[in-house]
């Protein structure tokens, strides 16, 4: 069942007249995993659920090593999908609801069995096969909602934002558990989320999704140190994004000015003028000695402590906030001088 | 670890009666409860008891159980037991039956769904007596009904005052309660177990009988139970599109007839109660088969 590479060709998906997916363009090749990321309404559910086939495409195509697969109702892509509230079957146990895929496609009973053991005792839920969903706790229903979708050694498996409902202890031994089986069966997988700390710890390819149009697609080191646009870069962990406009650049470099701020920068996007975003992570700034290159001055408002770090608000002379994330002890009220090195900083189009 | 040290109880450290009387659920909003109470019991409780204790004093004198012996004995009185059943369990099938496709394909967003709706609503609003002067025009042998068949060469059916009559009549004003009733059922379950069904390879006939039958069969029997007292409690419909006196005399009909046109008071009780008996023996059957079946929630989650 498996394939050598699925190619999603300028898929697009409206509702009415909103337009959720705007041709999407991506070649999934077998054993990868690929994690659609964006906020919410940004078009990753839709483009799931159209490779599902549980929503008609309103135009493109989908073919797997160059058969058309849209066309199909979802009953016959034989992919599997684990749903973001899990879609148990209340009235079905555990072992049924895992088997529930193998009878539909009348597997034999002796061969049924033995694929719902395995697949219980991959997830270690072999001793909860005779409980009903209600029954189980979250983590659980989880597993179980794997365990149903991978028994059947399908294609594709399809994963919409399954751990948002989990808490946070229980969502990182997950996301654990998720990548170890995807080490170990080798399925290809395309799962959504909007936790990029997620999509960073699974995925083998990233996709940033933004009102149905796709940002960026690369590997997690290269979306996450190299972000396309300052959109993707707020995205990725850039929380400090200036308004400032462009004073000069060159080769490759940028000096940008905002109100009572002056930094240099990488230009990210060529800018010669005008306008720009000036971006960097909190953890990239420090705090300095002495005015020099790159120094930011602002006062305290907000410490969270975070054990041995400081996660630190502060407000810029033009009113901006700047978020700090440091191991130096600060006070509110403190007037502190930062420093973020050239290299950090990121000089996008606005 | 530390012991906590049980000190005896003194007056002054309880917690004061109205705490301890709301831990048992008894607070001021009680009182809300009131007037349904009341309610109950002057238009229900003693009405039953009352009616109960008059049922064992047949007019006539004699043994207590006169008038259900009488009722048991005279297959005139008896037989009605049997016509009401054949109106009213088949009355109600149809009814919960006809609802699953209509509230199947209405459950979601569905355009137009609020018209039609109403449309299927409609019918309550008018009462029974309407629909049954309606179905004696529409159905009579010189009416739209038979004039449309004649156009086509068949000959006129016999439609009214006739079982088939009394049947249509039932159908019509109970078929709304049952089509609400399923569609808030199935709209109570989570559309994402189909579509997981779906993904797992079960077509549309699969998805029904294994995932949304099973969810939706304990709301079935409670639409069958509820369609299925409103049919048997028939009346007007009996007399007016059906046979009174022949193969639509219900019960409802007997203990009427009884109590009205013989005065026998007693004995139109007696009806009365056995027509309960024998609707709460149906109801306990639906309820004792749906009690074998799932009854926890249907959302996804389990």
């Amino acid at each position: 069942m498996s394939f050598a590479e699925l190619h999603i060709d300028r898929v697009r998906r409206a509702f009415g007249d909103t337009v959720a997916l705007r041709d999407l363009d991506l070649t999934i090749k077998g054993g990868e995993f690929v994690a659609l990321l964006g906020p919410s309404g940004c078009g990753k559910s839709t483009a799931l659920n159209c490779l599902a086939g549980l929503l008609p495409l309103t135009g493109g195509q989908i073919l797997m090593d160059g058969r058309r697969i849209d066309t199909l109702p979802p009953e016959r892509r034989g992919f599997g999908m684990v749903f973001q509230n899990y879609a148990l079957f209340p009235h079905m146990s555990v072992r049924r609801n895992v088997a529930f895929g193998l009878s539909m496609r009348k597997v034999g009973k002796a061969e049924r069995e033995r694929r719902v053991d395995e697949a219980l005792r991959l997830v270690q839920l072999t001793d909860h096969a005779r409980k009903f969903p209600a029954q189980l706790s979250g983590g659980q229903q989880q597993r179980v909602a794997i365990a149903r979708a991978i028994v059947l050694e399908p294609a594709l498996v399809l994963m919409d934002e399954p751990l948002s409902n989990l808490d946070a202890a229980l969502r990182i031994e997950m996301r654990t558990e998720i990548r170890r089986l995807h080490q170990s069966l080798g399925l290809t997988t395309v799962y959504v989320t909007h936790d990029q700390e997620e999509a960073l710890a699974l995925a083998d390819r990233l996709v940033v999704l933004r009102d149905g149009l796709v940002q960026q697609i690369g590997s997690p080191e290269e979306v996450y140190a190299h972000p396309a646009n300052r959109y993707v870069a707020g995205f990725m962990g850039y929380r400090n994004l200036l308004p400032v406009r462009l004073s000069s650049s060159d080769e490759g470099m940028a000096s940008v000015v905002g109100e009572g701020i002056a930094l240099t920068g990488v230009n990210r996007d060529g800018l010669t003028e005008g306008a720009a975003v000036a971006a960097f992570r909190p953890t990239d700034v420090v705090v300095a000695t002495e005015e020099g290159e790159n120094t930011l001055r602002a006062s305290v408002e907000v410490v969270e402590y975070h054990g041995r770090e400081q996660a630190v608000e502060a407000r810029l002379p033009g009113g901006e906030a700047l978020h700090v994330r440091t191991e130096s002890r600060l006070a509110p009220g403190d007037e502190v001088l930062f420093r973020v090195s050239r290299e950090r900083v990121l000089v996008f189009a606005p | 670890m530390t012991a906590t040290v049980e000190k005896p109880a003194t007056p002054q450290d309880r917690p004061s009666l109205r705490h301890r009387l709301a831990e048992r659920g008894l607070d001021r909003t009680i009182i809300l409860l009131l007037p349904a109470l009341l309610f109950v019991l002057v238009l229900f409780v003693y009405p039953v008891l009352y009616g109960l204790q008059l049922s064992f004093q047949p007019k006539e004198g004699g043994s207590p159980f006169g008038n259900y012996t009488r009722f048991f004995s005279d297959s005139y009185l008896f037989d009605t037991i049997w016509i009401t059943l054949r109106l009213a369990i088949p009355a109600a099938l149809i009814n919960v039956l006809a609802s699953i496709p209509i509230a199947y394909r209405m459950r979601g967003r569905v355009r137009g769904k609020r018209f039609l709706t109403t449309l299927f609503v409609l019918p309550i609003t008018l009462g029974t007596v309407l629909t049954a002067e309606g179905l004696l025009r529409y159905l009579d042998p010189t009416g739209w009904f038979n004039k449309v068949l004649g156009l086509f060469g068949v000959e006129s059916l016999r439609l009214i005052h006739n079982y088939t009559g009394v049947l249509l009549s039932l159908v019509i004003s109970g078929f709304p309660f049952a089509f609400l009733l399923t569609l808030s059922y199935l709209s109570g379950i989570d559309p994402t177990l189909e579509q997981a069904a779906a993904t797992l390879g079960a077509d549309w006939r699969r998805r029904f009988r294994y995932i949304t039958l099973p969810l939706l069969a304990p709301g079935l029997a409670i639409t069958f139970c509820l369609t299925f007292v409103l049919a048997f409690s028939v009346f007007p419909s009996a007399y007016l599109v059906g046979l009174p006196q022949g193969e639509t005399r219900v019960m409802s009909i007997a203990a009427y007839e009884a109590a009205f046109r013989d005065f026998d008071y007693p004995l139109g009780s007696a009806i009365a109660m056995i027509m309960a008996v024998v609707m709460l023996v149906v109801i306990g059957i639906v309820l004792l088969w749906r009690s074998t079946l799932y009854r926890g929630a249907t959302g996804g989650k389990g």
